[in-house]
């Protein structure tokens, strides 16, 4: 309205005017089935039922007898739901020798996973803490070194590794998987910890000096309690990816200390006798279990952490 | 002044990362309890002295004195200093109280004495009821004031400052720097402060150290450095608006003339810092040292054609052409002129600056 041409052009035209007084006014009308909205919510509920079908089958075939499956509707819902196959695979599936299910892998991979984690995150993040905020000469190659490392196919290292670990007389035993666990959990993770540490203000580690905290001191009670995100991040990353692996887990070590998976894999695939489809099923299931509730019970603070590293805060 | 009875001495101090050099040679002495303002514009290299007279920049050559004591490789915990920085750098997850005695807590300081030092700190800069809450419940001013404070508590001997102030708004700023100044008055200690706000440094300090380049051009106190800049780049950082130069020659007909087109000013009561050469130099002068149509009684008087007017509310920037370079006045409001007219102005050459070829005083 301050330019005098505006003003004076609207005055002159009169349906302008009354234009601009009855036009349209606040935000606008936006119909629920707009041909954006369907194409949107369309695509994400056939991707959706996609990846959720799979699962579906799973579940409805876990709760199955052999008698119903045999019918072969694999989408039917289980018309007499039963826990037996579940009990099966936990306690009596024979793999191999043993005959006493998932439930001896199961502690296993527990035995394997808590100290591969424990032991991978405390390394990687004095690690990337140490090349984030101290450097030192060859700092920088060092980390290039490590780096290279994560490109390297791990089937190119078995044989290598299934030697150091019988010189060191680590093979076959539970603590020897650890070990490589945590070597290759070391690339990926000290990137993962270096940027971050890298990302926190610089003026904070250097007041803490002025302070006169040292070394640990800093990493102890300055960077750790400031980076839980990270630490969340690290710490699905790998439970999972330890709780999954198979190749290490069958490379390293014997029958008795099998991780989960490795039994897994004996129960479904073997030849002898009758496929236990609803056996097979449940078997899975509990092997993806742990997971899974890691995912749903940290999800939130997964995706806060991944934004967290990624943008400074 | 000598290392004894100087509180920060830096001797020859250089610092090169790879084949930058970032210090040249450095020397900086700071008396017992002065205020000293670092002062340039950003890359000169006035952070990373701070940071090297801290202690966390490792120096490639030189030496650092505190307090008479050979500092040059002790950690910077153990150099008697606190620093405030920038970015307020609390440690986010502790509260104000654990955020001031955490350098104590580190040292093994005492509960009883802590709490003593917190309480007086507390005091002096009025955080008390803060004392609980964390840093992000805390505004910009009072962040700043807590980073304050954990140099305070340390009871050190210099305190350093990063442009504490350069985070907050100008309402804030000016505020906190009148505190600065009153904190500085009580506890009467060594300060160095890192700015690049001329405002601040001329305010604050006792004197100023200019740099460019990691060398110190001046260091001096403010109205000497504000009166008589050692050379252009001085000149032109000090002063907001800044300060007038005309390009031009000296000549001398039976006495120092400045020529710059047909303007021609005699120079007889100006003091010149050394024996000055006829050729061609720049002529300065502040536009709060040039009289606008103010009548008779200028020693030297020209007339101008006057070419933007800008209103800054207190006092008004008039933008002229003298001998067809730029020049610029400042006058109260209401002595303001308009554009186009001719105005004749006026100024005493004893106010001016003059500089050779090179930008060096004259």
């Amino acid at each position: 309205m301050s330019n005098p041409a505006v003003l004076s052009s609207t005055i002159a035209g009169a349906d302008a005017v009354r234009g601009e007084l009855s036009g349209p006014r606040g935000p606008k009308p936006r119909s629920v089935l707009s041909r954006r909205n369907i194409f949107l919510y369309g695509t994400l509920f056939l991707v959706a039922v996609y990846y959720l079908l799979p699962l579906y089958v799973m579940v409805v075939t876990s709760l199955k007898g052999m008698p119903e499956i045999r019918l072969g509707n694999i989408f039917s819902p289980p018309v007499e739901i039963t826990f037996e196959p579940w009990v099966k695979a936990w306690s009596t599936a024979c793999t191999g020798l043993n005959c006493d299910g998932l439930s001896r892998g199961f502690w296993n991979s527990v035995r394997i996973t808590v100290p591969s984690v424990i032991l991978s995150i405390a390394l990687a993040s004095v690690n990337g803490y140490a090349l984030a905020n101290w450097r030192f000469k060859g700092a920088d190659i060092f980390f290039t070194i490590l780096i290279v490392g994560a490109f390297i196919p791990y089937q190119v290292m078995l044989y290598p590794i299934v030697i150091i670990l019988r010189e060191i007389g680590l093979y076959g035993s539970l603590w020897g998987l650890v070990l490589v666990h945590s070597i290759f959990g070391m690339p990926i993770l000290t990137l993962l910890f270096r940027n971050y540490f890298a990302s926190l203000p610089d003026e904070l580690f250097r007041a803490a000096r002025v302070d006169g905290a040292g070394f640990w001191g800093i990493y102890l009670r300055i960077m750790v309690p400031m980076s839980m995100p990270i630490f969340v991040v690290a710490l699905i990353i790998q439970i999972t990816g330890i709780w999954n692996d198979f190749l290490f887990g069958v490379v390293y070590t014997r029958p008795d200390t099998y991780p989960m998976t490795v039994q897994l894999n004996n129960i479904v695939n073997s030849v002898q006798g009758v496929k236990e489809y609803n056996v097979n099923m449940a078997a899975t299931l509990i092997t993806g279990l742990v997971p899974l509730i890691i995912y749903f019970v940290s999800g939130k603070l997964f995706v806060r952490g991944i934004a967290a590293g990624a943008v400074k805060g | 002044m000598n290392v004894a009875n100087a509180s920060v001495s830096v001797q020859d101090l250089s610092l090169s990362f790879g084949s930058v050099t970032v210090l040249k040679s450095l020397n900086l002495d700071v008396a017992e309890g002065e205020f000293v303002v670092l002062l340039g514009p950003s890359g000169c290299g006035k952070s990373t002295l701070l940071n090297c007279i801290a202690g966390l920049l490792d120096i490639s050559d030189g030496r650092i004195f505190i307090k008479g004591k050979n500092v040059t490789w002790e950690e910077p915990a153990d150099r008697g200093i606190g620093m405030v920085f920038q970015s307020y750098a609390l440690y986010p997850q502790m509260t104000v109280e654990k955020n001031l005695s955490f350098g104590l807590r580190v040292a093994g300081t005492p509960k009883d004495e802590i709490d003593k030092r917190i309480a007086r700190a507390a005091e002096i800069l009025q955080i008390g009821p803060l004392l609980q809450r964390k840093p992000a419940a805390l505004s910009g001013g009072q962040r700043q004031r807590v980073a304050i404070g954990r140099a305070l508590v340390r009871d050190v001997d210099v305190f350093l400052f990063d442009e504490p102030l350069s985070n907050l708004d100008a309402k804030l700023r000016s505020e906190l720097r009148v505190e600065i100044k009153r904190l500085h008055q009580k506890l009467a200690n060594t300060m160095i402060y890192v700015t690049h706000d001329q405002i601040e440094a001329m305010t604050l300090a006792d004197r100023i150290a200019v740099m460019r380049g990691g060398v110190i051009q001046q260091f001096d106190a403010p109205q000497v450095i504000y009166n008589r800049p050692v050379n252009r780049f001085v000149a032109g950082f000090l002063g907001s608006p800044g300060m007038n130069f005309l390009d031009g020659r000296l000549e001398n007909d039976g006495g120092w003339h400045f020529v710059a087109g047909e303007l021609k000013v005699p120079l007889a009561s100006y003091d010149f810092e050394r024996e000055p050469s006829p050729g061609a130099s720049v002529f300065g002068i502040r536009p709060e040292h040039v009289g606008l149509n103010s009548g008779s009684g200028w020693p030297f008087t020209a007339q101008a054609s006057v070419d933007v007017v800008e209103p800054m509310g207190s006092d008004t920037l008039v933008w002229l052409k003298l001998a067809d370079q730029n020049f610029t006045v400042r006058v109260t409001s209401e002595r303001a002129p308009q554009s186009g007219e001719s105005v004749e102005i006026g100024f005493d050459p004893m106010r001016a600056s003059l500089f050779d070829e090179q930008g060096n005083r004259l």
